[in-house]
């Protein structure tokens, strides 16, 4: 199926001149929290984009019967509804898994892409570019977790999904991991180096100095 | 329809309480019985992990069934409390919270790993978050460990969760819960740290109030089973 350029536009730009975490700076907690190793990362990047991408259908569907005064109520119970049914099917199917992000995927009914997915697109779209939206934005926030999983899993413990990858001939010869990988600011170091990067190679983000 | 009526925003708001509610409660009623299998199977995982066996969610049943060889409740005098032997989960030894006033007693499970008996026992605590909990297993002469495990709900990742891996509980083989005929339990130091009056083993770096909770767990939580270890230490002597 080709895609039109809009819905192109949709779709990809989450992924990097629109990015939810790095151009937005949207959904910090979460991407701080969570990845300290690689595997919850990937779940959480998943788990997010099932919850934005449903979320946005939803509210698409109904914004034209939601009544203006209670649209936060409205997506606050419709975002709620589908975070307790992601945990219970996490629990019923994945129990390891809903193991690890323990009390994390109950705090995705309070990060903030989400609403901000909902309030500015979902409410003025129809179902398909919203879910395509959804789907765009979910994974704009699940490569930068899964970016910075990836360097604080390997700098802070020297494995990747559990697996040693530093060998064990370069701690002999005096090599640390770095403790300091593991713990929340470190997150943002990196989450900053990633906007450094990204904000170099595109000069039309960044913001005039006078 | 004027969507800005109150009489319309009311109905709206209760209709869709209403729907979400059935909805959320059909989901929870047709995966309640996965969940609570799930459930089952992971404290029997943690259980043979206690006994150094790492076993997968699909052998655990077989592997339980294999080894354990009977569970019943204990009361304060470290005595089995008649009638609530078994070892499936709808028997009171499985079933029983710690912690659960109520109870009648405190479970305790017994093993037969290559022909001798272990005592597993339950222990819950608090970490830095939420909740922690562990099983150890302990010689018949009730103060060697075997084996031990832990868990917990919510630690910080790569920090006080490091409880729940390998080589942490490792530490705990042959450790003593007891010197001269003193429940001493075992600390949990700081890396690096020595403790010349228990047993102990290194705790997490950065993760010191969770190897705390660890620490007061073994002490308070294996305490309560004091007078059973002591019959156990002059049963076996």
């Amino acid at each position: 199926m080709a895609l039109s350029s809009k819905t192109k536009a949709v779709l990809l730009g989450p992924l990097n001149k629109n990015n939810p975490v790095i151009v937005q700076v949207l959904g910090i907690c979460s991407a701080l929290a969570v990845t300290s190793k690689l595997e919850p990362s990937i779940v959480m990047a998943i788990a997010v984009t099932m919850v934005t991408a449903f979320g946005n259908v939803i509210i698409s569907l109904l914004r034209k019967t939601i009544p203006n005064r209670i649209r936060i109520i409205v997506q606050l119970v419709v975002v709620a509804a589908l975070v307790t049914i992601v945990s219970e099917v996490l629990k019923a199917f994945a129990y390891d898994v809903n193991k690890q992000l323990s009390v994390f995927v109950g705090l995705i009914v309070t990060n903030c892409i989400l609403m901000g997915r909902l309030e500015a697109f979902a409410l003025g779209n129809g179902p398909w570019p919203s879910f395509l939206d959804g789907i765009g934005n979910g994974l704009g926030y699940g490569w930068i977790l899964i970016v910075v999983g990836f360097f604080r899993e390997l700098l802070g413990s020297g494995t990747l999904l559990g697996y040693q990858v530093v060998p064990q001939a370069l701690y002999d010869a005096g090599y640390e991991n770095n403790g300091l990988m593991m713990l929340a600011p470190m997150a943002i170091l990196l989450v900053a180096c990633i906007i450094w990067i990204h904000r170099s190679k595109n000069r039309e983000l960044q913001e005039e100095t006078n | 329809m004027n969507r800005e009526n109150s009489g319309y925003t009311i109905i709206y708001a209760s209709v869709m309480v209403i729907i979400v509610a059935l909805g959320l409660a059909f989901t929870h009623q047709i995966l309640s019985d996965r969940q609570i299998a799930n459930e089952n199977t992971d404290k029997m995982q943690q259980i043979l992990r206690s006994l150094n066996l790492d076993v997968t969610a699909a052998d655990a049943q077989t592997k339980y069934d294999e080894l354990v060889k009977n569970a019943y409740l204990i009361n304060d005098a470290g005595e089995k409390v008649e009638g609530t032997e078994g070892i499936t989960p709808d028997d009171p030894a499985f079933s029983t919270e710690l912690g659960d006033v109520e109870s009648k007693g405190l479970p305790v499970y017994e093993a037969q790993v290559d022909g001798s008996t272990k005592y597993v026992i339950p222990m819950s605590g608090a970490g830095l978050w939420g909740p922690i909990w562990g099983y150890l297993a302990i010689e018949s002469d009730g103060s060697a460990i075997y084996g031990a495990e832990f868990g917990h709900a919510g630690e910080t990742p790569g920090l006080g969760a490091e409880i729940e891996t390998a080589p942490f509980r490792n530490q705990f083989k042959g450790k003593n819960l007891f010197r001269e005929n003193e429940f001493t339990s075992v600390a949990v130091v700081k890396p690096g740290q020595t403790n010349n009056r228990r047993d102990y083993v290194d705790g997490i770096s950065g993760g010191t109030i969770t190897s705390k909770g660890v620490d007061n767990m073994l002490l308070n939580g294996v305490g309560e089973y004091r007078n059973f270890l002591m019959n156990l230490r002059t049963a076996n002597k």
